[in-house]
Formats: C-alpha cells, structure tokens, sequence
C-alpha cells in the first residue's frame, strides 16, 4: 500500500504556506480550528485568521463581506454544519454574487466515525453542486489536497471542496499536476470503467489491481472535480468500456455518480453506484467496521465490479 | 465625490422624491413592497444625500462608506436614491423587475454593480457588513458600513450572531440602522413574532444603541453625525418609523407589505407625492 497523509494536517500547513505568500488570504472559523486545521494560520498568522464562534451563517456571511473588500477567505469547520447549516447563505451571500469565497467541509463523509449521523456528512457534495456558480472539489489524497488548495486560492469564484479526517492513502505524486475540472487516468483497464473521488479512489485502484488476477480489466479514473465535470473526457472514457461503476463515499443521489451519468446521458452505456444507499450514518468506534456497514470498501467494489462484468 | 450636504428642507423633499419614484417604478396594478420601502425614505435619503462619502462616477472607489439593504424587499429606496444621486439614469427605474432588467426584485450586485451585497432572503446583510467591516480594518480603511436591517427581520437568528461578533471584534464603523415600522408581512410584530426591546438587545449584545424619529431628517443627520465620533463599539440606531409613510392607503398596514395599487390609487398617491416635492 502508498504511503498515507492526513488530509487536514497538508490542508492546514498549505493554507498558512498561501497565507504567507499572499496576505489577502485569510482563513475562518467556527471553533473547529483545531479539527479542520487552519489552526496553523490562527497560531501563526493570527492577523489573517477570523474566528467566528460556534455560528456558521453569520461565517458565511463574514466571508462574503471579505472577499467583496479583496481578501481571499477560506472559511472552515466540519461539512455538516457548512454545506447543510450555512446552505442559504452560501447561496445568496457568497453564489448569486458569484464572490471569491472558498468553502472547505472537513471532516466529510463517514470520517468522523463515532459522532454518528448528526456528523457524517455524506449530502455535501448534492447540495453544493446544484448551486449555480459553485464549483465543487473532493480530493482523493492528501498531495491533491495540497495541489487544489493551491488552485482554488488562485481561481476567482466560489469553490467548495470537502475534506475527510482522517488519512489517505497517496494516489498521486507531491507536486502532480492539478487542474479544477480534470479527470486523472490512474489506470488503464478494457472492461469496465471505474470514475471516483475521495478515499474510493484509492481502493478502486486496489480492487482494480486484485482483480487483475481473475482476468477481469478495469480502468480507474480519479474525478477529483466534481463540478464543473470534465464532461468529454467522461464520455471518452467509457466509449470502449461501455460499463461504468462510479463510487464515492457520498449519498448515492446526487454526488459525483450522478454527475458521471449527466454526463453520459446520451451514452449507452451501463452504469452502477457504489455509495451511501440514501441512508445516514451512524456511530461506530471502528472506522473499517463502519465502511464495511455501508459498503465503502474494496472487496465491495471488487464484488459490483464482477457482477458487472457477469452481466 | 464625497458628500452632498444638503438641508433639511431638501432632505425631506428628497425622501418624497424617493417615495414618488418608488410608486412610479411599480407602477399601477403591479404589486411590490410598499410599505417597507417607503418607511425608510428619510434614512436612505440622509444617507445617500448628506452622509454617506461615495461617487457615483467611482462606484468602487474603495475609500466609499458601503450601504448594504439587508431587507432586500425595501431595494425600491436604494434604487430610487442611487438613480437620483446619479449612478444610474433615472429612465431605467421603469425597468424594475422586467426579464432582463439589472434592477432585480431584490438587490444584485452582480447585475447592478453599484450596489454593494446580494439580500432578499433575511437576516443576512449585517453578517456580510460585519465582514467588509474586517477586511476594510485590516487594510487600514476607516469607510463606515451602513446596514438596514427591518424591524420584521430581527426575528432572523442570523442576526444575533452577527450582532455577537461585531460587538466581539468592536467594528466601530459598523451602523446598524432599524427601521422600526413595528409590522411584519403578516401584522404587527408584537402580535407576530415580538422581538421585545430591541434597544435592550443591542445594548445588551455590547453594541452603542441610540433611538431617532426615522422621519425626521435633521435627526438623523445628528444620530449619524455622533456614530463618527462615539464609542469603539458597533452602533445600533433604532429609527421609529410608520410603514407604508406618505402613501396614505398603505400607512399603518401589513397588507401593503407587499400589494397592488389601483390606476385610480395610483394616480392619487402620484398627486400627493408631487405636491409634497414641489412644496
């Protein structure tokens, strides 16, 4: 297996790195300063750090206002209490103004393992994407966390990009190329196509490796964008495969499998999810145990592959 | 640039002059809202024509005082008074809420670039305030932030968050005016959602609270003229107002919050208007 990284600590350290670099960046939060990480910045550069208190709309609407003075917010806390709590001010503070406001949602999906449902957020990425002027980022390991900071802080417009807690196997090199609304080729398989983002992509690439033995080929595409979906190169992908199973550690309605299927809707093609079965989480102490519940893992995807495969 | 000083006869023409192009811009048998927007004729009118630096040659001129109408509804006055000052030709106010038009039900910055935040759904624009507030303290820009909060409005939660962190971080160029018309869309406050003593809020979220007849301009001038000069603390200014004022079929009623007026309601209230502005 890669080396893994955590994801927040790389988020936090490259943001203080940007702040450094640029003072107009500056980093909120809502007293999670300590989980989401931009900790680094409130302790280092505490000029260019905004703490907000335990009140996310009025975060939301603090970050509109600075970047309509040309600062550059990333305002942070867990996705939960951003994508779903701060959701209208998002939508009207920061997106029909189309202003330069970064959203980053930590602790995503099944992630925070033992605070259960009220904290899993597996919704963020639906109810982001069908904002207009929103882009929306799920990195896929802790290098491409690195890479999209840097890009969302060079980019003008609102961008939400979600973060797990806890570490990710490395998918890609440090320093790899990075572009918002690119597809990455990770592997190159005939059979069947696997599109995925978030921790799914790591154990797609597993899977599609075992799988490897029992002569069935399987190409992985890491969608790290999910908004605006590099829509050719999806349909570029599956035109010889004709099979397609996307997976992502999100409700199966509305997150990146369903972008996938947009933009393959004059396809034929067939197409399977592999997410969160429209359900919520729930606690457990055990990470694995929690994944295996909800069908996050690769002897899962292993399994919906041959049945596809079979079909 | 900068200010305008103008007396208080002409501020108070000013606020019918305001009132007048809000009736015309709806027009008859349209509806709109009325009686939000035309209770805070007088604060806008001071504002934009006595108080507030900005150009309207320049309207991102970054040392310009930001007005952000955080009860969006009441955009009408803010159209009105940026056409009249001079930042927009007074024909497009015929525009209003037509396909296309940049002169939006509710307030968009990114179609009317002179506008300075994007409201309507409620609670939102001291939040917004309180940011531009940050970045223009870090920067070192002493401009002040004007917000217009409804009475109606303070019912938002989103409000008193806001209202934590600009006492918190003392943004002393942070005004909050309130127009205090005591009616909500769907009746008087008191009975709706009572937002009890909003002088005791504010004062009790840290925040320097005075109290002023919204309709008087030599008072507001004064009440806004002591903000330059008061305490490091945000400042609340509570204007007692009548909602729907110098329209007398919607004065005093939650049913012109948002309504139609007849040709022959219409062709009154414009008769009345002028003889106010010609007065």
């Amino acid at each position: 297996m890669n080396k893994a990284q955590n994801p927040r600590e790389i988020y936090g350290k490259t943001l203080l790195a940007l702040a450094r670099e640029n003072r107009n960046i500056v980093a909120l939060d809502a007293d999670l300063s300590k989980s989401t990480m931009s900790v680094y910045i409130e302790n280092e550069l505490p000029a260019q750090y905004v703490e907000c208190g335990i009140a996310e709309q009025n975060m939301l609407g603090t970050a509109a206002g600075l970047a309509l003075t040309g600062k550059i917010p990333f305002a942070n806390t867990f996705a939960v209490f951003i994508a779903g709590r701060a959701y209208d001010q998002i939508r009207q503070s920061v997106s029909i103004a189309k202003l330069n406001v970064k959203i980053v949602g930590s602790c995503a999906g099944l992630s925070d393992f033992s605070d259960g449902a009220t904290h899993q957020m597996v919704e963020d990425i639906a109810i982001m994407r069908v904002i207009p002027n929103m882009t929306v980022i799920c990195p896929s390991d802790a290098n491409q966390v690195e890479a999209a900071t840097r890009e969302i802080a060079r980019y003008h417009g609102p961008v939400y990009m979600r973060i797990g807690r806890g570490d990710m196997c490395d998918i890609s090199e440090k320093g790899a190329d990075f572009e918002i609304g690119k597809t990455y080729l990770k592997r190159e398989g005939t059979q069947l196509t696997v599109f995925s983002c978030g921790i799914m992509t790591a154990m797609a690439l597993e899977a599609a490796e075992q799988l490897e033995g029992e002569q069935i080929s399987v190409r992985v595409v890491d969608v790290p964008t999910v908004k605006p979906i590099d829509r050719e190169s999806i349909v570029s992908f599956c035109r010889d495969t004709k099979k397609v199973l996307c997976a992502e550690e999100h409700s199966i309605i509305g997150g990146l499998g369903s972008a996938v299927v947009e933009a393959l809707r004059m396809e034929r093609v067939e197409t399977d999810f592999l997410g969160i079965r429209d359900e919520f989480g729930q606690s457990s102490n055990d990470l694995d145990a929690l994944r295996q519940r909800y069908g996050l893992t690769v002897e899962e995807i292993k399994r919906k592959i041959r049945e596809m495969i079979a079909s | 640039m900068g200010t305008e000083t103008r007396d208080a006869c002409d501020l108070k023409r000013m606020a019918n002059l305001l009132r007048r192009d809000i009736v015309e811009m709806i027009g008859p048998d349209n509806r709109g809202h009325y009686g939000g927007a035309l209770s805070c004729a007088e604060i806008l009118a001071v504002l934009y024509f006595y108080k507030m630096r900005i150009d309207s040659k320049n309207p991102k001129w970054v040392c310009r005082d930001r007005f952000i109408m955080s009860k969006g509804h009441a955009v009408l006055t803010q159209y009105a008074a940026l056409a009249e000052r001079g930042f927009f030709p007074r024909e497009e106010l015929k525009t209003l809420k037509n396909l296309g038009s940049r002169l939006q039900g509710h307030p968009d910055m990114c179609k009317l670039g002179c506008l300075e935040a994007n409201t309507g759904s409620l609670g939102q624009g001291l939040s917004v305030g309180n940011g531009i507030a940050t970045g223009l303290k870090m920067d070192g820009n002493p401009a002040n932030v004007y917000v217009l909060l409804g009475d109606g409005e303070l019912n938002e939660g989103q409000v008193w968050e806001a209202a934590q962190f600009a006492a918190h971080y003392k943004l002393d160029r942070v005004v909050a005016l309130i127009d205090h018309n005591g009616i909500q869309a769907t009746g008087p406050i008191r009975e709706r959602m009572d937002t009890g003593s909003i002088l005791e809020k504010f004062r009790a979220f840290g925040w320097a609270v005075s109290e002023v007849d919204g309709h008087d301009t030599e008072a507001i001038k004064k009440v806004l003229d002591s903000c330059d000069n008061g305490p490091a603390l945000p400042k609340a200014i509570i204007a007692d107002t009548v909602k729907g004022k110098g329209l007398r079929i919607a004065e005093n009623k939650a049913a012109y919050h948002n309504n139609a007026l007849s040709a022959a309601e219409y062709r009154c209230a414009i008769d009345e208007l002028s003889r106010l502005v010609r007065r």
